[in-house]
């Protein structure tokens, strides 16, 4: 078997335990959750014996011993049964979390983009005008970013581009009331996006830098400009194709933060994606809501980071389980 | 010359790192001596100056009720760094632990421990922080406990590897072979050859709380009202009245939070780059 098929289906399983693992947490945090899943069940103004209750828990299976119950969970969530929301009319959890799923892909993509695009180009200005003026200055930017939370960002970027410019909505993702155009998205997504792009576009700037750092000391950079190739011509085919390589695996270990920056983002803009959608659960307490969208999160973070491992090790036959 | 000391010696050349030790410093005393130089209280009300612009008798404004901002970003300070220091003794020992298990509890109890690492290590950060924070509720000690059990894993690894590593050296094997029992090594050698780790750890870790208590704070999720920290007091700004006509109600407390997290990333980033054995030896 050839090593890079022995590699991929290691990561297969790893990434199988992994969902497994994630799904035993969400089970155990549901069960950790104030509240019995019975009080849920009854109508309040019914009165009910313990004799009652007792018979309702052995027939909803919550007598049973906690493994037996955890493998019922799981045969349900895999048939995508998560049970029910807690507020309104009582939705079926996994249509209603899906339904938020393209708004928050829009957001994340867009931001993803901006800040390789962004990163990417930053980073080989810095490695080119090493500790210039320039570079000092994207340094600095850089650190500040990392260092200001994303709803604070999102707030200054609300205040400066909506209130004070008035070039920007000021949330939602679309204007109400009006008929739908590609337009009308592009400016509600614009501001959002760049902001949640600040994270992407500091950590992929420090990375494509010090990369690019590396690969222009190498021999075959010095043997390309001797041989008299232009100097846009060594930074973009000798220099960056290599330095590329490592800031590939970066952008699937980005996908964590920018989730963590969607969840403050959507809530200052009122985007109505799966982080504003777990922020309103966690302050009505509906559990039922903020397990099925973390476990949905969780696996879709597993699975991103195993496409990405495997990608990697395709472009990089070198590369082995460590 | 001790490598600790030579440690210092660096960190003392660090210039970035002793701006911000001296910007911690400066306040760490402030918030702490405020009541003494501050005629207003966090929550004293002066109903005649409602939303009173910086300046005059309130040096940095009033809110909608009339409280002092500056009183509050001082007791704002107070709450925001005391949960941060709370949350990241509790997630130090935890991950101590954890760590020390893994590396000399033999075989199982390392793979127990790590698998233990990996899965509270599934799901991104903040959603952790969610799920947590609807399961203990809001106030102080939850808010303390939801970043401590959020920040442990990481530490847990660190010190796992670095333990590791001793345990090999000759010092080790020979104190083992004079019959020493685990907690004397874990205490007298594991404990401060890990020292280094701990403390560039705890320090970025507190900048790294401070930002979580302030997220969550904000979302409404953490440190409730009327009690004052940096997230809720910005939590104002959710209202659109208060991000366009009040902006020093939540500027101030977020310049305050970003200065503070940038001085204390300054100095963990001076003692990383102090502690490491790879980096010059003039």
């Amino acid at each position: 078997m050839s090593p890079t098929l022995r590699y991929a289906g290691l990561r297969l399983v790893t990434g199988a335990a992994m969902l497994a693992a994630l799904s035993l947490l969400v089970f155990l945090l549901l069960r950790a959750a104030p509240g019995d899943p019975v009080d849920a069940y009854v109508n309040p103004s019914v009165a009910m014996s313990a004799q009652d209750m007792t018979d309702l828990r052995a027939r909803l299976g919550l007598d049973r011993p906690l493994p037996l119950q955890y493998l019922a969970w799981l045969r349900q969530a895999v048939q995508g049964d998560l049970g029910y929301s807690l507020q309104g009319t009582g939705e079926p959890v996994l249509p209603l979390v899906l339904s938020r799923v393209g708004p928050t892909l829009l957001l994340m993509l867009s931001g993803l983009s901006l800040g390789i695009v962004l990163g990417i180009g930053c980073g080989v200005v810095s490695a080119i005008r090493r500790n210039g003026v320039l570079d000092l200055g994207l340094s600095v930017l850089a650190f500040v970013g990392v260092s200001s939370p994303a709803f604070l960002t999102a707030l200054l970027g609300l205040y400066v581009f909506s209130v004070r410019l008035r070039i920007a909505p000021s949330g939602g993702m679309l204007t109400t009331g009006a008929r739908f155009s590609a337009a009308d998205l592009a400016a509600h997504l614009a501001l959002p996006a760049l902001l949640l792009s600040i994270a992407h576009t500091a950590l992929i700037t420090r990375y494509t830098r010090a990369a690019m750092l590396e690969v222009l000391d190498q021999d075959y950079v010095r043997t390309a400009r001797a041989k008299g190739a232009r100097e846009i011509a060594v930074i973009a085919h000798h220099a960056l194709r290599n330095a590329l390589l490592p800031v590939v695996t970066l952008i699937g270990s980005t996908i964590g933060i920018a989730i963590g920056g969607a969840v403050f983002i959507e809530s200052v803009f009122n985007w109505p994606g799966m982080g504003l959608l777990m922020v309103t659960a966690v302050r009505a307490r509906d559990y039922p809501v903020i397990m099925g969208a973390a476990l949905l999160i969780g696996a879709f973070v597993i699975l991103l980071n195993l496409l990405t491992d495997l990608t990697y090790a395709v472009i990089d036959p070198r590369i082995k389980v460590g | 010359m001790s490598p600790t000391r030579r440690a210092l010696q660096r960190f003392a050349r660090n210039r970035a790192a002793l701006a911000g030790l001296v910007a911690i410093a400066a306040l760490l005393a402030l918030v702490a001596s405020y009541p003494l130089w501050l005629g207003y209280g966090p929550n004293s009300v002066d109903l005649l100056a409602r939303y009173a612009a910086p300046g005059g008798r309130h040096l940095l404004g009033t809110d909608g009720v009339g409280r002092d901002v500056l009183a509050r970003l001082m007791q704002g300070g107070r709450t925001s760094l005391l949960v941060a220091a709370l949350s990241v003794s509790i997630s130090l020992a935890i991950g101590f632990v954890v760590g020390a298990v893994a590396a000399f509890g033999g075989r199982w109890a390392d793979a127990v421990a790590m698998r233990l690492v990996d899965l509270a290590m599934t799901l991104p950060p903040v959603i952790l922080l969610l799920v947590i924070a609807s399961i203990t509720g809001t106030g102080l000690w939850p808010t303390v406990w939801v970043i401590a059990l959020l920040s442990w894993p990481v530490l847990a690894r660190m010190v796992r590897a670095r333990l590791l590593e001793i345990r090999q050296r000759d010092f080790v094997i020979a104190v083992r072979g004079m019959g020493a029992g685990v907690g004397h090594l874990l205490w007298r050698h594991g404990l401060p050859n890990a020292a280094d780790i701990l403390l560039v750890y705890a320090t970025l870790q507190i900048a790294n709380a401070i930002l979580l208590e302030a997220g969550l704070s904000f979302l409404g999720l953490g440190i409730a009202p009327p009690e004052a920290s940096w997230g809720n007091m910005m939590n104002a700004a959710q209202s659109s009245i208060v991000l366009e006509r009040y902006v020093w109600l939540w500027m101030a407390p977020g310049a305050a939070l970003v200065l503070a997290v940038l001085a204390i990333n300054f100095i963990g980033d001076g003692l990383r780059d102090a502690f490491d054995p790879k980096s010059g030896l003039s």
